[in-house]
Protein backbone atom coordinates (compact mmCIF):
# COMPACT_ATOMS: atom_id res chain seq x y z
CA UNK A 1 0.00 0.00 0.00
CA UNK A 2 2.09 2.94 -1.03
CA UNK A 3 2.09 5.90 0.92
CA UNK A 4 0.02 8.81 0.12
CA UNK A 5 1.64 11.34 2.11
CA UNK A 6 4.29 13.85 0.43
CA UNK A 7 7.15 12.56 1.01
CA UNK A 8 9.11 15.82 0.93
CA UNK A 9 6.51 18.87 2.77
CA UNK A 10 7.72 22.23 3.94
CA UNK A 11 6.07 24.81 5.33
CA UNK A 12 7.13 28.38 5.69
CA UNK A 13 10.85 27.41 6.20
CA UNK A 14 13.24 30.41 6.99
CA UNK A 15 16.89 29.85 7.46
CA UNK A 16 20.14 32.01 8.15
CA UNK A 17 23.99 31.17 8.90
CA UNK A 18 24.31 34.48 11.01
CA UNK A 19 23.70 37.27 8.71
CA UNK A 20 21.29 37.97 5.59
CA UNK A 21 18.55 35.05 5.42
CA UNK A 22 19.68 32.28 2.96
CA UNK A 23 16.06 30.88 2.80
CA UNK A 24 12.43 32.85 3.53
CA UNK A 25 9.51 31.29 3.30
CA UNK A 26 10.16 28.02 1.28
CA UNK A 27 7.28 26.00 0.84
CA UNK A 28 7.49 23.02 -0.91
CA UNK A 29 5.88 19.29 -1.74
CA UNK A 30 7.30 16.80 -3.25
CA UNK A 31 4.94 13.73 -4.17
CA UNK A 32 6.30 9.95 -4.17
CA UNK A 33 7.81 9.00 -7.58
CA UNK A 34 8.44 12.65 -8.63
CA UNK A 35 12.09 13.91 -10.42
CA UNK A 36 12.34 17.29 -8.74
CA UNK A 37 15.31 19.30 -10.58
CA UNK A 38 16.15 22.63 -7.63
CA UNK A 39 17.70 25.39 -9.93
CA UNK A 40 19.15 28.85 -9.26
CA UNK A 41 21.87 30.79 -8.92
CA UNK A 42 24.65 30.97 -7.19
CA UNK A 43 24.08 31.66 -3.43
CA UNK A 44 20.26 31.10 -3.82
CA UNK A 45 20.08 28.35 -1.00
CA UNK A 46 20.00 25.24 -3.15
CA UNK A 47 22.49 23.42 -1.12
CA UNK A 48 21.19 24.94 2.11
CA UNK A 49 17.77 23.46 1.45
CA UNK A 50 18.75 19.88 0.70
CA UNK A 51 20.95 20.24 4.03
CA UNK A 52 17.58 20.89 5.87
CA UNK A 53 15.91 18.04 4.47
CA UNK A 54 18.48 15.63 5.18
CA UNK A 55 18.76 17.09 9.16
CA UNK A 56 22.26 18.27 8.51
CA UNK A 57 20.62 22.04 9.52
CA UNK A 58 17.59 22.82 11.65
CA UNK A 59 15.02 25.80 10.24
CA UNK A 60 15.33 29.05 12.10
CA UNK A 61 11.45 28.95 11.84
CA UNK A 62 9.05 26.77 9.86
CA UNK A 63 8.86 23.39 9.36
CA UNK A 64 10.75 19.90 7.42
CA UNK A 65 8.88 17.24 7.16
CA UNK A 66 10.45 13.90 5.38
CA UNK A 67 8.33 10.53 4.55
CA UNK A 68 6.17 11.80 6.91
CA UNK A 69 8.72 12.42 10.30
CA UNK A 70 11.32 14.65 11.02
CA UNK A 71 14.46 15.09 8.74
CA UNK A 72 16.36 13.19 11.82
CA UNK A 73 14.00 10.15 12.19
CA UNK A 74 14.02 9.65 8.21
CA UNK A 75 17.51 10.23 7.35
CA UNK A 76 18.36 6.85 6.90
CA UNK A 77 16.17 6.17 4.21
CA UNK A 78 17.13 8.84 2.05
CA UNK A 79 20.08 8.31 -0.17
CA UNK A 80 22.34 11.55 -0.35
CA UNK A 81 25.10 12.30 -3.13
CA UNK A 82 26.95 15.43 -1.71
CA UNK A 83 28.82 18.27 -4.33
CA UNK A 84 32.00 18.37 -2.65
CA UNK A 85 32.62 14.95 -1.29
CA UNK A 86 34.93 15.64 1.59
CA UNK A 87 37.25 13.18 2.15
CA UNK A 88 41.14 13.51 0.35
CA UNK A 89 41.59 11.26 -2.06
CA UNK A 90 44.67 9.94 -0.75
CA UNK A 91 42.71 8.34 1.74
CA UNK A 92 43.55 4.51 1.75
CA UNK A 93 39.89 2.96 1.03
CA UNK A 94 38.73 0.97 -1.63
CA UNK A 95 36.00 1.56 -3.61
CA UNK A 96 34.26 -1.08 -2.77
CA UNK A 97 34.60 -0.41 1.18
CA UNK A 98 33.46 3.28 0.12
CA UNK A 99 30.18 1.98 -1.17
CA UNK A 100 29.82 -0.67 1.69
CA UNK A 101 29.54 2.49 3.98
CA UNK A 102 26.34 2.96 2.60
CA UNK A 103 24.60 -0.03 4.36
CA UNK A 104 25.91 1.89 7.72
CA UNK A 105 22.78 1.97 9.48
CA UNK A 106 21.12 -1.36 8.70
CA UNK A 107 22.78 -4.01 10.75
CA UNK A 108 24.05 -4.05 13.95
CA UNK A 109 26.52 -1.14 15.20
CA UNK A 110 29.00 -3.21 16.53
CA UNK A 111 30.98 -5.61 14.16
CA UNK A 112 32.00 -6.55 10.76
CA UNK A 113 29.95 -6.38 7.27
CA UNK A 114 27.67 -8.83 6.56
CA UNK A 115 27.06 -11.45 3.10
CA UNK A 116 24.10 -9.18 2.40
CA UNK A 117 26.00 -6.06 2.73
CA UNK A 118 29.23 -6.88 0.59
CA UNK A 119 26.27 -8.80 -2.63
CA UNK A 120 24.21 -5.06 -2.19
CA UNK A 121 27.56 -3.07 -2.81
CA UNK A 122 28.41 -5.23 -5.91
CA UNK A 123 25.28 -5.47 -6.78
CA UNK A 124 24.33 -1.84 -7.01
CA UNK A 125 28.15 -0.95 -8.40
CA UNK A 126 26.98 -3.10 -11.28
CA UNK A 127 23.85 -1.23 -11.61
CA UNK A 128 25.47 2.11 -12.05
CA UNK A 129 27.59 0.69 -14.00
CA UNK A 130 30.86 0.79 -12.50
CA UNK A 131 30.94 -3.34 -11.60
CA UNK A 132 34.86 -3.45 -12.33
CA UNK A 133 35.79 -0.45 -9.99
CA UNK A 134 35.56 -2.23 -7.00
CA UNK A 135 39.36 -2.79 -6.03
CA UNK A 136 40.18 0.29 -7.10
CA UNK A 137 41.61 2.91 -4.93
CA UNK A 138 38.71 5.83 -4.61
CA UNK A 139 41.92 8.21 -4.97
CA UNK A 140 43.00 7.25 -8.71
CA UNK A 141 39.17 7.65 -9.95
CA UNK A 142 38.21 10.12 -12.65
CA UNK A 143 35.34 12.48 -11.59
CA UNK A 144 32.49 10.93 -13.92
CA UNK A 145 33.62 7.26 -12.23
CA UNK A 146 33.63 9.12 -8.15
CA UNK A 147 30.34 10.23 -9.63
CA UNK A 148 28.91 7.04 -9.83
CA UNK A 149 30.60 5.42 -7.14
CA UNK A 150 28.88 8.03 -4.84
CA UNK A 151 25.69 7.47 -6.42
CA UNK A 152 26.28 3.69 -5.60
CA UNK A 153 27.03 4.27 -2.14
CA UNK A 154 23.92 6.97 -1.34
CA UNK A 155 21.81 3.65 -3.21
CA UNK A 156 23.31 1.03 -1.34
CA UNK A 157 21.17 1.50 1.94
CA UNK A 158 17.71 1.13 -0.80
CA UNK A 159 16.45 4.57 -0.05
CA UNK A 160 13.19 5.95 -1.19
CA UNK A 161 14.41 9.38 -1.62
CA UNK A 162 17.68 10.34 -3.73
CA UNK A 163 19.45 13.43 -3.30
CA UNK A 164 21.64 14.89 -5.14
CA UNK A 165 23.57 18.33 -5.25
CA UNK A 166 25.67 18.74 -8.44
CA UNK A 167 25.96 15.76 -9.80
CA UNK A 168 27.61 16.50 -12.56
CA UNK A 169 29.21 19.88 -12.08
CA UNK A 170 32.87 18.72 -12.46
CA UNK A 171 31.89 15.71 -15.28
CA UNK A 172 31.64 16.48 -19.08
CA UNK A 173 28.09 16.82 -21.35
CA UNK A 174 28.56 13.21 -22.35
CA UNK A 175 28.96 11.33 -18.61
CA UNK A 176 26.32 14.35 -17.20
CA UNK A 177 23.46 13.04 -20.13
CA UNK A 178 24.72 9.46 -18.77
CA UNK A 179 24.42 9.94 -15.48
CA UNK A 180 20.90 11.77 -15.72
CA UNK A 181 20.05 8.53 -18.03
CA UNK A 182 20.84 6.79 -15.38
CA UNK A 183 18.67 8.84 -12.91
CA UNK A 184 15.88 8.50 -14.77
CA UNK A 185 16.07 5.00 -14.76
CA UNK A 186 16.41 4.96 -11.08
CA UNK A 187 13.43 7.34 -11.01
CA UNK A 188 10.89 3.94 -11.76
CA UNK A 189 11.64 2.97 -8.19
CA UNK A 190 12.80 6.03 -6.24
CA UNK A 191 11.87 9.50 -5.56
CA UNK A 192 14.43 12.02 -6.76
CA UNK A 193 15.26 16.13 -5.73
CA UNK A 194 17.97 17.09 -7.79
CA UNK A 195 20.04 20.37 -7.75
CA UNK A 196 21.34 21.53 -10.85
CA UNK A 197 22.64 24.94 -11.98
CA UNK A 198 21.35 23.68 -15.33
CA UNK A 199 17.99 24.48 -16.13
CA UNK A 200 17.69 23.68 -19.60
CA UNK A 201 19.78 20.58 -19.20
CA UNK A 202 17.71 19.11 -16.46
CA UNK A 203 14.20 19.96 -17.62
CA UNK A 204 13.82 17.52 -20.33
CA UNK A 205 14.74 14.64 -17.66
CA UNK A 206 12.89 15.78 -14.52
CA UNK A 207 9.25 16.12 -14.20
CA UNK A 208 9.28 19.05 -12.57
CA UNK A 209 11.19 22.42 -11.73
CA UNK A 210 11.57 24.64 -8.62
CA UNK A 211 13.78 27.90 -8.92
CA UNK A 212 15.09 28.86 -5.65
CA UNK A 213 16.65 31.94 -5.15
CA UNK A 214 16.40 32.65 -1.66
CA UNK A 215 12.43 31.78 -2.07
CA UNK A 216 10.76 29.26 -4.25
CA UNK A 217 10.12 31.23 -7.47
CA UNK A 218 8.13 28.93 -10.02
CA UNK A 219 7.80 24.98 -9.62
CA UNK A 220 6.73 23.71 -12.62
CA UNK A 221 8.40 22.53 -15.77
CA UNK A 222 5.90 24.75 -18.25
CA UNK A 223 6.73 28.35 -16.54
CA UNK A 224 10.28 28.04 -17.34
CA UNK A 225 10.60 30.86 -20.03
CA UNK A 226 12.95 33.42 -20.80
CA UNK A 227 10.98 35.82 -18.15
CA UNK A 228 10.86 33.20 -15.72
CA UNK A 229 15.12 33.02 -15.91
CA UNK A 230 15.39 36.88 -15.89
CA UNK A 231 13.62 36.75 -12.62
CA UNK A 232 16.03 34.00 -11.68
CA UNK A 233 19.12 35.15 -12.43
CA UNK A 234 18.48 38.92 -12.27
CA UNK A 235 19.34 39.70 -16.20
CA UNK A 236 19.14 37.82 -19.78
CA UNK A 237 20.86 34.69 -19.97
CA UNK A 238 21.58 33.31 -23.36
CA UNK A 239 19.93 29.93 -23.92
CA UNK A 240 21.74 27.95 -27.01
CA UNK A 241 20.94 25.05 -28.96
CA UNK A 242 23.62 22.42 -28.63
CA UNK A 243 24.16 18.85 -30.08
CA UNK A 244 21.21 16.65 -27.90
CA UNK A 245 18.66 18.66 -29.40
CA UNK A 246 17.41 20.82 -26.28
CA UNK A 247 17.58 24.45 -25.13
CA UNK A 248 20.82 24.69 -22.76
CA UNK A 249 21.15 28.24 -20.91
CA UNK A 250 24.22 29.34 -20.05
CA UNK A 251 23.84 31.30 -17.06
CA UNK A 252 25.48 35.12 -16.43
CA UNK A 253 28.88 34.98 -14.97
CA UNK A 254 28.87 34.75 -11.50
CA UNK A 255 25.66 32.72 -11.44
CA UNK A 256 27.07 29.50 -13.01
CA UNK A 257 27.80 27.73 -10.55
CA UNK A 258 26.04 27.11 -7.07
CA UNK B 1 75.44 -9.48 17.97
CA UNK B 2 75.95 -12.75 19.40
CA UNK B 3 76.62 -10.98 22.66
CA UNK B 4 73.68 -8.84 22.43
CA UNK B 5 71.66 -12.18 21.57
CA UNK B 6 73.36 -13.67 24.90
CA UNK B 7 72.03 -10.03 27.17
CA UNK B 8 68.64 -10.27 25.55
CA UNK B 9 68.41 -14.05 26.69
CA UNK B 10 70.07 -13.34 30.28
CA UNK B 11 69.14 -10.35 31.59
CA UNK B 12 65.68 -9.99 32.88
CA UNK B 13 64.99 -5.80 32.60
CA UNK B 14 66.11 -6.55 28.56
CA UNK B 15 63.09 -9.01 27.71
CA UNK B 16 60.75 -6.26 29.90
CA UNK B 17 61.85 -3.79 27.94
CA UNK B 18 61.21 -5.55 24.61
CA UNK B 19 58.20 -6.82 25.65
CA UNK B 20 57.19 -3.15 26.51
CA UNK B 21 58.00 -2.04 23.36
CA UNK B 22 56.19 -5.14 21.24
CA UNK B 23 52.85 -3.86 23.89
CA UNK B 24 53.24 -0.14 22.46
CA UNK B 25 53.71 -1.23 19.13
CA UNK B 26 50.53 -2.59 18.76
CA UNK B 27 49.17 1.05 20.14
CA UNK B 28 50.87 2.05 16.61
CA UNK B 29 49.13 -0.12 14.49
CA UNK B 30 45.37 0.05 16.21
CA UNK B 31 45.41 3.73 16.76
CA UNK B 32 48.56 5.50 14.59
CA UNK B 33 46.55 4.70 10.77
CA UNK B 34 43.10 6.76 12.35
CA UNK B 35 45.64 9.52 13.74
CA UNK B 36 47.45 9.85 10.01
CA UNK B 37 44.27 9.89 8.01
CA UNK B 38 42.02 11.64 10.08
CA UNK B 39 45.66 14.41 10.52
CA UNK B 40 45.24 14.92 13.54
CA UNK B 41 48.59 14.33 14.43
CA UNK B 42 48.95 18.07 16.38
CA UNK B 43 46.23 17.00 18.30
CA UNK B 44 47.49 13.98 19.49
CA UNK B 45 50.91 16.19 20.52
CA UNK B 46 48.91 18.12 22.82
CA UNK B 47 46.93 15.48 24.77
CA UNK B 48 50.68 13.17 24.92
CA UNK B 49 52.26 16.60 26.53
CA UNK B 50 49.21 17.57 28.91
CA UNK B 51 49.53 14.76 29.91
CA UNK B 52 52.68 15.79 32.12
CA UNK B 53 49.70 17.73 34.36
CA UNK B 54 48.18 14.34 35.22
CA UNK B 55 51.77 12.46 35.64
CA UNK B 56 52.74 15.17 38.15
CA UNK B 57 49.45 15.78 40.43
CA UNK B 58 50.13 11.68 40.46
CA UNK B 59 53.45 11.82 41.59
CA UNK B 60 52.82 14.75 43.73
CA UNK B 61 49.58 13.18 45.90
CA UNK B 62 51.35 9.66 45.67
CA UNK B 63 49.06 7.63 42.87
CA UNK B 64 50.89 5.30 40.66
CA UNK B 65 51.97 8.02 37.40
CA UNK B 66 50.50 5.95 35.01
CA UNK B 67 47.05 6.58 36.16
CA UNK B 68 47.40 9.90 36.72
CA UNK B 69 48.81 10.12 32.81
CA UNK B 70 45.59 7.99 31.67
CA UNK B 71 43.41 10.43 33.99
CA UNK B 72 45.13 13.51 32.36
CA UNK B 73 45.09 12.19 28.63
CA UNK B 74 41.55 10.67 28.68
CA UNK B 75 40.38 14.22 29.87
CA UNK B 76 42.60 16.37 27.74
CA UNK B 77 41.44 14.27 24.32
CA UNK B 78 37.69 14.99 25.93
CA UNK B 79 38.47 18.95 26.48
CA UNK B 80 40.24 19.50 23.23
CA UNK B 81 37.48 17.06 21.25
CA UNK B 82 34.29 18.82 23.03
CA UNK B 83 35.61 22.54 22.11
CA UNK B 84 36.88 21.60 18.60
CA UNK B 85 33.36 20.15 17.98
CA UNK B 86 31.34 23.44 19.44
CA UNK B 87 33.65 25.62 17.94
CA UNK B 88 34.81 24.93 14.60
CA UNK B 89 37.70 27.06 14.63
CA UNK B 90 40.16 27.88 16.87
CA UNK B 91 41.43 24.43 17.89
CA UNK B 92 44.87 24.94 17.34
CA UNK B 93 45.20 27.74 19.81
CA UNK B 94 43.03 26.01 22.84
CA UNK B 95 45.58 22.74 21.47
CA UNK B 96 48.28 24.76 21.85
CA UNK B 97 47.35 26.32 25.22
CA UNK B 98 46.55 22.64 26.82
CA UNK B 99 49.90 21.80 25.53
CA UNK B 100 51.92 23.78 27.50
CA UNK B 101 49.57 24.69 30.49
CA UNK B 102 49.38 20.86 31.12
CA UNK B 103 53.16 20.60 31.10
CA UNK B 104 53.51 23.59 33.39
CA UNK B 105 51.25 22.51 35.34
CA UNK B 106 53.40 19.15 35.79
CA UNK B 107 56.64 20.91 36.62
CA UNK B 108 54.81 22.71 39.16
CA UNK B 109 53.96 19.62 40.99
CA UNK B 110 57.23 17.80 39.89
CA UNK B 111 59.14 20.44 41.46
CA UNK B 112 57.52 19.97 44.43
CA UNK B 113 58.01 16.54 44.58
CA UNK B 114 60.75 15.50 46.52
CA UNK B 115 63.72 13.44 43.87
CA UNK B 116 61.84 14.91 41.39
CA UNK B 117 64.59 15.08 38.15
CA UNK B 118 64.89 11.45 37.35
CA UNK B 119 61.04 11.20 36.94
CA UNK B 120 60.31 14.23 35.17
CA UNK B 121 63.54 13.28 32.64
CA UNK B 122 62.06 9.46 32.38
CA UNK B 123 58.45 10.95 31.78
CA UNK B 124 59.66 13.31 29.37
CA UNK B 125 61.80 11.01 27.14
CA UNK B 126 60.64 7.45 28.19
CA UNK B 127 62.93 4.62 30.59
CA UNK B 128 62.31 1.71 28.99
CA UNK B 129 64.61 -0.14 30.62
CA UNK B 130 63.46 0.66 34.25
CA UNK B 131 59.60 -0.71 33.08
CA UNK B 132 58.57 -2.94 36.16
CA UNK B 133 56.39 -5.50 35.48
CA UNK B 134 53.13 -4.19 37.22
CA UNK B 135 53.21 -1.71 34.23
CA UNK B 136 53.71 -4.28 31.72
CA UNK B 137 49.88 -5.65 32.73
CA UNK B 138 48.87 -2.07 32.46
CA UNK B 139 50.23 -1.95 29.20
CA UNK B 140 48.62 -5.30 28.22
CA UNK B 141 45.33 -4.09 29.39
CA UNK B 142 45.17 -1.05 27.40
CA UNK B 143 46.26 -2.90 24.63
CA UNK B 144 43.26 -5.32 24.92
CA UNK B 145 41.04 -2.46 25.75
CA UNK B 146 42.18 -1.16 22.12
CA UNK B 147 41.75 -4.24 20.65
CA UNK B 148 38.29 -4.89 21.51
CA UNK B 149 37.21 -1.32 20.67
CA UNK B 150 38.96 -1.24 17.68
CA UNK B 151 37.36 -4.44 16.23
CA UNK B 152 33.74 -4.25 17.58
CA UNK B 153 33.59 -0.32 15.94
CA UNK B 154 35.98 -0.83 12.97
CA UNK B 155 32.89 0.10 10.34
CA UNK B 156 32.15 2.89 12.99
CA UNK B 157 35.71 4.23 13.57
CA UNK B 158 36.75 4.07 9.22
CA UNK B 159 33.13 6.13 8.41
CA UNK B 160 33.91 8.65 10.89
CA UNK B 161 37.28 8.87 9.78
CA UNK B 162 36.46 9.03 5.60
CA UNK B 163 33.64 11.47 5.83
CA UNK B 164 31.67 12.61 9.27
CA UNK B 165 28.77 13.97 7.01
CA UNK B 166 27.45 10.63 5.17
CA UNK B 167 28.01 8.67 8.48
CA UNK B 168 25.44 11.01 10.40
CA UNK B 169 23.65 10.28 7.78
CA UNK B 170 23.64 6.85 7.95
CA UNK B 171 23.00 7.27 11.96
CA UNK B 172 26.26 6.95 12.80
CA UNK B 173 26.42 8.76 16.25
CA UNK B 174 29.47 10.67 14.90
CA UNK B 175 29.98 12.98 17.78
CA UNK B 176 30.36 10.07 20.16
CA UNK B 177 32.94 7.89 17.93
CA UNK B 178 34.70 11.40 17.52
CA UNK B 179 35.29 11.53 20.89
CA UNK B 180 35.84 7.63 21.55
CA UNK B 181 38.54 7.77 18.84
CA UNK B 182 40.39 10.81 20.51
CA UNK B 183 40.63 9.15 23.99
CA UNK B 184 41.55 5.62 22.23
CA UNK B 185 44.41 8.22 20.80
CA UNK B 186 44.91 9.17 25.27
CA UNK B 187 45.04 5.85 25.43
CA UNK B 188 48.03 5.00 23.37
CA UNK B 189 49.56 8.15 24.00
CA UNK B 190 49.91 6.42 28.33
CA UNK B 191 50.94 3.13 26.34
CA UNK B 192 53.99 4.61 24.95
CA UNK B 193 55.02 6.94 27.38
CA UNK B 194 56.86 4.31 28.82
CA UNK B 195 59.56 3.22 26.10
CA UNK B 196 59.68 7.05 24.73
CA UNK B 197 58.45 9.34 26.77
CA UNK B 198 55.46 12.05 26.07
CA UNK B 199 57.33 14.12 23.82
CA UNK B 200 58.50 11.70 21.55
CA UNK B 201 55.38 9.50 21.50
CA UNK B 202 54.07 11.53 18.37
CA UNK B 203 56.83 9.57 16.35
CA UNK B 204 55.46 6.32 17.07
CA UNK B 205 52.04 7.31 16.63
CA UNK B 206 52.81 8.62 13.02
CA UNK B 207 55.77 7.64 11.76
CA UNK B 208 55.04 3.94 11.91
CA UNK B 209 51.50 4.28 10.15
CA UNK B 210 52.57 6.91 7.68
CA UNK B 211 55.41 4.34 6.53
CA UNK B 212 52.74 1.76 6.14
CA UNK B 213 50.57 4.18 4.32
CA UNK B 214 53.21 4.29 1.66
CA UNK B 215 52.93 1.10 0.79
CA UNK B 216 49.03 0.08 1.59
CA UNK B 217 45.67 0.74 -0.26
CA UNK B 218 43.28 -0.17 3.12
CA UNK B 219 43.42 1.05 6.47
CA UNK B 220 43.14 -2.15 7.76
CA UNK B 221 46.62 -2.87 5.37
CA UNK B 222 48.11 0.18 7.03
CA UNK B 223 47.20 -1.58 10.86
CA UNK B 224 48.95 -4.72 10.05
CA UNK B 225 52.31 -2.66 8.39
CA UNK B 226 52.20 0.01 11.50
CA UNK B 227 52.56 -3.01 14.06
CA UNK B 228 54.91 -5.13 12.76
CA UNK B 229 57.08 -2.08 11.92
CA UNK B 230 56.70 -0.31 15.32
CA UNK B 231 57.47 -3.96 16.65
CA UNK B 232 60.54 -4.05 14.49
CA UNK B 233 61.52 -0.79 15.56
CA UNK B 234 61.15 -0.47 18.97
CA UNK B 235 63.13 -3.64 19.08
CA UNK B 236 65.37 -2.32 16.89
CA UNK B 237 65.91 0.92 18.58
CA UNK B 238 66.58 -1.31 21.73
CA UNK B 239 69.01 -3.53 20.06
CA UNK B 240 71.19 -0.55 19.09
CA UNK B 241 70.75 1.51 21.82
CA UNK B 242 72.32 -1.58 23.82
CA UNK B 243 76.16 -1.82 22.58
CA UNK B 244 76.76 2.11 22.83
CA UNK B 245 74.83 2.73 26.04
CA UNK B 246 72.22 5.27 24.11
CA UNK B 247 68.88 6.21 25.49
CA UNK B 248 66.70 3.99 24.40
CA UNK B 249 63.69 6.09 23.58
CA UNK B 250 65.80 8.54 21.62
CA UNK B 251 67.29 6.14 19.72
CA UNK B 252 63.94 4.01 18.61
CA UNK B 253 62.02 7.48 17.46
CA UNK B 254 65.55 8.35 15.29
CA UNK B 255 65.03 4.84 13.70
CA UNK B 256 61.18 5.31 13.15
CA UNK B 257 62.80 8.57 11.53
CA UNK B 258 65.61 7.01 8.94
CA UNK B 259 63.16 4.60 8.35
CA UNK B 260 60.27 6.50 7.30
CA UNK B 261 62.93 8.88 5.23
CA UNK B 262 64.04 6.05 3.40
CA UNK B 263 60.17 4.95 2.99
CA UNK B 264 59.01 8.41 1.42
CA UNK B 265 62.07 8.22 -1.15
CA UNK B 266 61.75 4.75 -2.10
CA UNK B 267 57.75 4.54 -2.20
CA UNK B 268 58.01 8.23 -4.47
CA UNK B 269 61.14 6.63 -7.05
CA UNK B 270 58.95 3.05 -7.40
CA UNK B 271 55.80 5.69 -7.89
CA UNK B 272 57.95 7.46 -10.90
CA UNK B 273 58.97 4.33 -12.00
CA UNK B 274 55.85 2.59 -12.33
CA UNK B 275 53.87 5.33 -14.06
CA UNK B 276 57.06 5.58 -16.28
CA UNK B 277 56.16 1.93 -17.40
CA UNK B 278 52.88 2.77 -17.90
CA UNK B 279 53.38 5.62 -20.10
CA UNK B 280 55.94 3.13 -22.10
CA UNK B 281 52.45 0.19 -22.43
CA UNK B 282 50.36 2.58 -23.55
CA UNK B 283 52.66 3.78 -26.23
CA UNK B 284 53.26 0.46 -27.33
CA UNK B 285 49.73 -0.42 -27.19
Amino acid sequence: MPDARPVIDIQHVYFAYGGAPVLEDVELLVQRGEFLGLVGPNAGGKSTLLKLILGLLEPAAGRVLVLGRSPRCSRRRLGYVPQHPPFGRDFPISVGDVVLMGRLGLGPMPGGWRRADRKAAARTLAEVEAGDLAARPIGTLSGGQLQRVLLARALVGEPEVLILDEPTANIDQRLEGEIFDLLARLNERLTIVVVSHDIGFISTYVSRVACLNRTLICHRTDDIDGQTITDLYGEDVRMISHDHGHLHEAPPAGAAHG
Amino acid sequence: MGDLLHAFASQGFLQQALLAGLLASLGCGLIGPFVVVKRIAFLAGGIAHSVLGGMGAAVYFGFSPLLGALAAAVLAALIIGTVQLAWRTGEDTLIGALWAIGMAAGILFISRTPGYTTDLMSFLFGNMLLVPARELWFMGALDLLLLITVLLFYRQFVAVAFDEEFARLRGVPVTFFYLLLLVLVAVTVVLMIQVVGLILVIALLTLPAAVAGQWTRSLAGMMLGATLLGAGITSGGLALSYGPDLPAGATIVLLAGAVYLVSAVTSGIVARRRARLAMQRAGVA
